[in-house]
């Protein structure tokens, strides 16, 4: 069994990619659903943790401003650690992420 | 009330306050001492009332002869003036010449609260705590605690043992939790006292009297904390909560002949109001702060369970709950209790999708509840996994519930 990060990026900024309250409602439930079914099969590699959604961004000049970082439009929303056997298995679980229902998107990364 | 009774009821309800007080005076390495004075106190209210009949308050009685029976005890003994007195000095005032032994309603209730401290060392595994908070903390005796664990004295007599001498090699002290540092050794506690009341709730012995007394002994535990400011926290009131709404469905749980019955066939009526009551109580006054525990959440789920009626709302609340359970901590019977709350809130074929991402292929009761929902949609597929799950099955009562299953689809195939 292998530790994948997974980072799930959606666009944040721009009013057009808001989610309505409702959504947004029905949305935190499918978090929720999804969390608690990946916890019932015992993939969580560690407890999950909440993120505060601004952060503050260093940049080469040592500078440091308030978060998100707009540069690029999609910001980071939260990161997990799950347990895999590989690759394919941790992006199958990716596919059922409820970031996509929002546009966003899952960056997966293997731990050594 | 006659002798016979009354010195077992006494001796269950004075035994460990004594042995508490004694021991706190005395420190962890003199616990025999103070067990064998307490043992001999009552040896002498038999006696003495056998002949005297019983005195006005016996209670009272006994602490007094236990008193005197301590300071003979210190004053023939060299022992006293090597060691005792050491650890005496530290909890009686300088300058006191006659030993104070004080068995006052508030001393017994420090001296009983820094016990459980004790008792619920973790340096001993969870069955040995349990078994010696039974023995020290709840005044069972070697034959009432092999009967809860269903396990023959020696074991038991020999568990005990072990876990008293554990408690001296690590030289436990036996202090206020006021004194010490609360927040990290609660959840031991906790858990201990959690697990004491399962035992009770859950055992497989026929017992009904016994199983009772173990529940109301961990809620009266539980109690002593909440008594207590420096251990009267959020979490241990969630915990007496999920005591009370456990134990409100008590007597409708199990059967004349002591099989249980599952929560959809039970009597409502026979459901005790005055501990639902009580739970909400506890359940409201855990609600501060912000520590949530799986006590808050598992009250919860026991909450939402005191009503009967099947409502959306009940279900989606009790998933809800049911995830935050299993993410803060995964067992698999929390896993197959989510499921289960998916598929009210969902429908039986999503929930058997994610019940067989489970995969817990060990677990009878995972093909009981891959059976259960399967039994609306394909009863050939349904009576294939209660057959797998009987095979799995341990304990006489598990089997009979899954046979009651099969028996049910059956008769659904005829109709």
């Amino acid at each position: 069994m292998n530790e994948f990060l997974l980072i799930f990026r959606r666009d944040f900024i721009s009013k057009e990619s808001q989610p309505s309250p409702e959504e947004l409602q029905q949305h935190l439930q499918q978090w929720q659903n999804w969390f608690g079914s990946l916890a019932a099969q015992d993939k969580l590699a560690r407890p999950l943790q909440r993120w505060d959604g601004q952060g503050k961004l260093v940049t080469s000049n040592k500078g440091i401003t308030d978060g998100p970082f707009v540069e690029i439009k999609e910001s980071i929303g939260g990161m997990i650690i799950i347990k895999a056997k590989d690759y394919d298995e941790a992006a199958a679980i990716a596919q059922e992420c409820p970031v996509l229902n929002l546009g966003g998107n899952v960056e997966i990364r293997m731990a050594f | 009330m006659e002798n016979k009774e009354l010195i077992p009821n006494l001796f269950r309800t004075e035994y460990q306050k004594i042995v508490s007080v004694l021991c706190h005076l005395f420190g962890i390495q003199h616990i025999e001492i103070a067990e064998d004075i307490v043992s001999d106190t009552f040896l002498s209210a038999s006696e003495t009332w056998a002949i005297k009949g019983t005195p006005e308050n016996p209670a009272a009685w006994l602490y007094t002869v236990a008193k005197n029976k301590t300071k003979n005890y210190l004053k023939r003994h060299t022992l006293f003036e090597t060691k005792i007195v050491t650890e005496i000095k530290y909890n009686t005032p300088i300058n006191n010449p006659e030993i104070d032994i004080n068995l006052s309603d508030q001393n017994i209730a420090d001296s009983q609260l820094a016990m459980i401290f004790t008792v619920c060392n973790p340096c001993n595994s969870d069955e040995a705590q349990i078994a010696l908070a039974l023995n020290l903390l709840c005044g069972f005796g070697i034959s009432e605690i092999s009967d809860a664990f269903l396990s023959n004295k020696e074991v038991i007599y020999k568990r005990i043992n072990r876990a008293k001498e554990k408690l001296k090699e690590e030289n436990i002290k036996i202090q206020n939790p006021n004194s010490i540092e609360v927040k990290d050794r609660i959840k031991t506690v906790l858990k201990t006292i959690y697990l004491l009341y399962s035992e009770g709730y859950y055992s497989a012995s026929q017992n009904t009297t016994l199983r009772k007394d173990l529940c109301a002994e961990a809620m009266r535990l539980t109690f002593l904390l909440i008594q207590n400011e420096s251990t009267n926290l959020p979490e241990t009131n969630a915990l007496m909560a999920l005591m009370c709404f456990h134990s409100s469905r008590f007597e409708a749980r199990t059967a004349d002949d002591g099989e249980i019955i599952l929560y959809e066939d039970q009597d409502q009526s026979l459901w005790n109001q005055e501990l639902i009551d009580k739970g909400t109580y506890f359940l409201s006054r855990s609600s501060t702060g912000t520590t949530l525990s799986k006590y808050h959440l598992e009250a919860g789920i026991a909450y939402w369970h005191t009503i009967k009626e099947d409502t959306a709302a009940k279900w989606e609340h009790i998933l809800e709950l049911y995830n935050n359970l299993i993410i803060l901590e995964y067992s698999p019977i929390a896993a197959l209790n989510r499921t289960y709350a998916l598929s009210k809130v969902k429908s039986n074929k999503e929930a058997i999708i994610e019940a067989e991402k489970l995969n817990l292929t060990d677990n009878h009761f995972y093909y009981s509840l891959l059976g259960n929902l399967y039994s609306e949609l394909d009863i050939q597929k349904a009576l294939q996994q209660f057959e797998t799950a009987l095979y799995l099955a341990k304990t006489d009562s598990d089997k009979n519930i899954i046979r009651k299953n099969i028996a049910e689809l059956h008769f659904k195939m005829k109709q």
